[in-house]
C-alpha cells in the first residue's frame, strides 16, 4: 500500500530525515518509535503533505501512485488520514458542519452520493461511541476549549467518520491519562480492517500495550535504525533510548 | 444556520467573480452634468414636489457648497470630479407603471436576474420590496398588505406626495442637513429611497427590504431612507445592493435616518456589494454613506447589522443617539476588503439618557493589497447616568500586502459609565488550514469555513435569508486570496 524509497527531509536547509525506507501493506499496524527529535513528526506531516518541507531525495508511492505529487487534501480524499499530536482550535466553526462537509468532501471524491444531514447524524451517533464521547461535541466549535483528552478523542472520531486506508496517529497517546488512553486504543482497534493499515507514531512503549503492533521501527536521527516486532518495543521499555543512541555511536 | 444551507452555499463557493456585474439595456434620461442650483431645481420639478421640499434642497445646496470634503478618514479617495455626474439618472418607462404587468420587460429581468422577484406571488418568503434603479424606484411591492396594518412602505417620492406631514416631521431630524460633506450634498439632490412608517403598537408581519442597483454609466446614486417606528412598534429591515462592473468609479451617497418611539425595536440589516472594482483597483463604487438611528423615547432599541463586501471605497459609521432612557444601541458588523478595496467604517453611539446601553461588535477582514480601518466613537454625556458600552473590535488578515487599523474614540463626561474596548488581531494561521486539508476540504472551501466561522457572531443576528446570501459573499469575496 504504502512504499517509501530512500526518503530525505530538509526544513531551512537542515536535513531531518536522513534516507528513510518502509513498506506498510494491507492490514498492517507500524509502529514508529524514537527520542525526541528523532524525525517522527516529520515523517507523518510529509506523508500528509505539508508544505513547509522541502524534499531532497527519494520516492513515496501509496496504492500505486506518486504521493509526493498529490496535494494534501487529495491525500486525504484518497484515504490518508493524520490523527495530529496538537489539534488546531478553528474559532466559529461548528463542529458538525466540518465534519458533514469533510465527509462529503471525501465521498464526493469516491463517486458516492453526499450524505443528507439526517444520514449523517445517524453515522455520527454511531461512531461517536467508538469513543465515548456522547453528545460532548455537539454545537461546540472544531476543538475550542477542548480538553487535551477530548482533543485526542475527536481525532480519532473524525478518523472513525471519514474511515480511511491508512492512519497515521502521531504521539496520538501524549497528554492522556490511562483511562483515555484505553478508550482511544480502543477506537483504534476497532477500526482495524484487512484492507486498511495503521502507522502509530509514539515515544512511549504503553500505548503498544493497547494496540498491539505488527512491525516495530526505531527512528533515531533521521534514520529507521532498528526493525522488528512487537517485542521490540518491549526491550526498548526495559533498555531504553540510550541502548539504540550508543550502538549507534559505536558504528 | 442550518447545516444543509452551508453545504449548499459552500458548493457554490468555486463561482468567481462579481456576478452582478451586468448591465440593463434601458433608456435612461439624465441630469445635466455637473452640480448647480438649476441640477437641484431640475431635480425637484421631475420629481414634481412641493415648495417646502425644494426649500429643503436649496438649503442644503449652499449649506454643501461652503463644506470641505472630509479627509480624517484613512483612505485614498482621488479627486472626484463633480462635473462629470449626473445627479439624476431615471430609467425611461414606456408609461407609468400601475400594475405590475406595466413594469418594463427590461426592469422586470434585470430584477429577476438579481434574485428580487417584484411579483407578490412569486415570494414565499413574504419580504415586502421596495426596487429602486438608479435614482427613481420601480416598485414597492406588498404595500396593500402593510396598509391594512396601517403601515406605510413606500419610496420616498410618493412619500413626500402623499404624507407630507410626516416627512417635515422626520427628514433630517437625526442626519441633519448639514451634518457633514455627504449628507448635505444627498439632501441637495437625493432623489429617491424608501420610507416607511409603523404605526403605535404594531408589530410589521414581515420584512421590509429596499433592493438599491446602479445601472446608468457616469451618474451618481443618492438615495434616502427614512424609517420610523412609532410607540411599542417593530421592525426589520433589509438593504441590499449591487451594480454593473465599469472601469470608471461611480459615487454612492446615501442617508438613512431611523427614530424609535418609546418601546419601539428597529432592526436595520444591510448586504453591501456595490462592484469592489477589478483586481488591479479599477473601477468601482465608492460609498459614502451617512447612517444614523435615535432612540427618541424610552425603553427603544435600535440594532444595525451590516455585511460589507463591495466597493472600491467604504466610508459609513453607522450610530446610534441614546437619548430614551434605557435605550439600546447595537452594531453589529462584517467588512471584508480585497485586491485595493478600502474601507473605513465602524459605529458611533451617543449615550445621552439614564441606564443607556450599547454594543459594538466589529469584525474586519482584509486580503490582498487593501485596507480596512475600524473607527468608532462612543461618547457619554453628563446626564447619561450608568451608561454602559462594549466594543469589540477584530481583525483578520489575510496575506502579507493587506492592512487592519483599529481608531476607537471614547469620551465619558459622567463617572458612573462603564465602557469596555478589546480589540484583537489574527491571521489565518497555516496550521487551521493544513488541519482543513487533511480533512478532504480543499483551500477555497477551508477558506470559507474558517471566514464564515470568525465572523459567526455577526452573521447570526441576520434575518435567515440574508445570512445564507452574507455567508456566500463572504466567501467569494476572498476567494483566491490564500495559497
Amino acid at each position: 500500500m504504502l512504499k517509501i524509497k530512500d526518503l530525505r527531509v530538509s526544513i531551512n536547509n537542515k536535513e531531518i530525515l536522513k534516507g528513510i525506507s518502509l513498506n506498510v501493506n494491507k492490514g498492517e499496524v507500524h509502529a514508529i518509535m524514537g527520542p525526541n527529535g528523532s524525525g517522527k513528526s516529520t515523517l507523518a506531516s510529509v506523508l500528509a503533505g505539508r508544505d513547509i518541507y522541502e524534499i531532497t531525495a527519494g520516492t513515496v508511492e501509496y496504492n500505486g501512485k506518486d504521493l509526493l505529487d498529490q496535494a494534501p487534501d487529495v491525500r486525504a480524499k484518497e484515504g490518508i488520514f493524520l490523527g495530529f499530536q496538537y489539534p488546531v482550535e478553528i474559532p466559529g466553526v461548528n463542529m458538525m458542519t466540518f465534519m458533514r462537509t469533510a465527509v462529503n468532501e471525501i465521498r464526493t471524491h469516491r463517486g458516492l452520493e453526499p450524505l443528507s444531514a439526517k444520514a449523517f447524524l445517524a453515522l455520527s451517533e454511531e461512531r461517536k461511541t467508538l469513543v465515548e464521547i456522547g453528545s460532548r461535541f455537539d454545537g461546540r466549535s472544531v476543538n475550542e476549549g477542548f480538553s487535551g483528552g477530548e482533543k485526542k478523542r475527536n481525532e480519532i472520531y473524525q478518523m472513525a467518520m471519514l474511515e480511511p486506508t491508512l492512519a497515521i496517529l502521531d504521539e496520538t497517546d501524549s497528554g492522556l491519562d490511562i483511562d483515555a488512553l484505553k478508550v482511544v486504543a480502543n477506537g483504534v482497534n476497532k477500526l482495524r480492517k484487512p484492507e486498511n493499515a495503521t502507522i502509530v507514531i509514539t515515544h512511549y512503549q504503553r500505548l503498544l500495550d493497547f494496540i498491539i503492533p505488527d512491525f516495530v521501527h526505531v527512528l533515531y536521527n533521521g534514520k529507521i535504525v532498528k526493525s522488528g516486532g512487537k517485542e521490540l518495543a518491549l526491550e526498548l521499555e526495559i533498555r531504553g533510548y540510550d541502548w539504540i543512541k550508543k550502538e549507534q555511536g559505536e558504528n | 444556520m442550518a447545516e444543509g444551507e452551508n453545504r449548499k452555499l459552500l458548493d457554490e463557493i468555486t463561482q468567481s467573480d462579481y456576478k452582478y456585474g451586468f448591465e440593463t439595456n434601458i433608456e435612461t434620461e439624465f441630469a445635466p452634468f455637473g452640480l448647480t442650483e438649476d441640477t437641484v431645481r431640475y431635480i425637484s420639478a421631475k420629481k414634481n414636489e412641493p415648495e417646502f421640499m425644494l426649500e429643503f434642497r436649496l438649503k442644503a445646496y449652499q449649506r454643501w457648497k461652503q463644506m470641505k470634503l472630509p479627509n480624517w478618514a484613512h483612505l485614498t479617495i482621488p479627486e472626484i470630479n463633480f462635473e462629470e455626474i449626473s445627479f439624476y439618472a431615471a430609467p425611461i418607462q414606456k408609461k407609468a407603471p400601475g400594475s405590475l404587468d406595466e413594469i418594463d420587460p427590461e426592469l422586470r429581468s434585470t430584477f429577476n436576474k438579481l434574485g428580487i422577484s417584484l411579483e407578490e406571488q412569486m415570494r414565499l418568503s413574504g419580504i415586502a420590496v421596495d426596487a429602486v434603479m438608479d435614482s427613481v424606484s420601480v416598485k414597492t411591492t406588498f404595500t396593500d398588505t402593510l396598509a391594512k396594518h396601517g403601515i406605510i412602505f413606500c419610496s420616498m417620492s410618493e412619500a413626500i406626495q402623499h404624507h407630507p406631514d410626516l416627512i417635515k416631521k422626520y427628514l433630517a431630524s437625526v442626519v441633519p442637513v448639514s451634518d457633514n460633506y455627504y449628507a448635505a450634498l444627498n439632501s441637495a439632490v437625493f432623489s429617491d429611497g424608501s420610507f416607511a412608517y409603523i404605526p403605535k403598537g404594531v408589530r410589521c408581519p414581515m420584512e421590509l427590504s429596499t433592493y438599491f442597483r446602479i445601472n446608468a454609466k457616469n451618474s451618481g446614486q443618492f438615495e434616502r431612507t427614512l424609517i420610523v417606528a412609532d410607540e411599542g412598534s417593530y421592525v426589520s429591515y433589509l438593504e441590499g445592493c449591487t451594480a454593473p462592473m465599469r472601469d470608471e468609479n461611480q459615487l454612492h451617497a446615501a442617508v438613512v435616518e431611523i427614530v424609535a418611539l418609546e418601546n419601539a425595536e428597529v432592526k436595520y440589516s444591510t448586504v453591501q456589494n456595490w462592484y469592489p472594482g477589478d483586481k488591479q483597483g479599477k473601477g468601482g463604487i465608492y460609498n459614502f454613506v451617512t447612517k444614523r438611528g435615535i432612540c427618541k423615547g424610552n425603553n427603544s432599541k435600535i440594532s444595525w447589522t451590516q455585511v460589507e463586501t463591495g466597493s472600491a471605497i467604504t466610508w459609513k459609521y453607522p450610530g446610534v443617539l441614546l437619548r430614551g432612557d434605557n435605550s439600546v444601541g447595537e452594531f453589529y458588523s462584517v467588512a471584508v476588503t480585497n485586491n485595493h478595496q478600502q474601507a473605513d467604517t465602524g459605529s458611533k453611539m451617543i449615550h445621552i439618557g439614564k441606564n443607556t446601553k450599547s454594543t459594538i461588535i466589529s469584525k474586519g477582514i482584509s486580503a490582498g493589497f487593501s485596507n480596512n480601518s475600524y473607527r468608532g466613537l462612543v461618547k457619554v454625556m453628563k446626564n447619561a447616568e450608568n451608561a454602559r458600552n462594549y466594543t469589540q473590535c477584530d481583525s483578520l488578515l489575510m496575506g502579507e500586502k493587506c492592512g487592519a487599523h483599529t481608531f476607537p474614540y471614547i469620551e465619558v463626561d459622567n463617572v458612573s459609565a462603564i465602557v469596555e474596548h478589546e480589540a484583537t488581531t489574527s491571521k489565518i494561521s497555516e496550521d487551521q488550514l493544513f488541519y482543513c486539508l487533511q480533512r478532504g476540504i480543499d483551500t477555497e472551501k477551508a477558506v470559507g469555513l474558517i471566514v464564515n466561522g470568525y465572523a459567526r457572531e455577526v452573521l447570526s443576528k441576520l434575518p435567515m435569508e440574508f445570512a445564507v446570501e452574507a455567508q456566500k459573499l463572504l466567501a467569494i469575496s476572498l476567494e483566491g486570496s490564500v495559497g
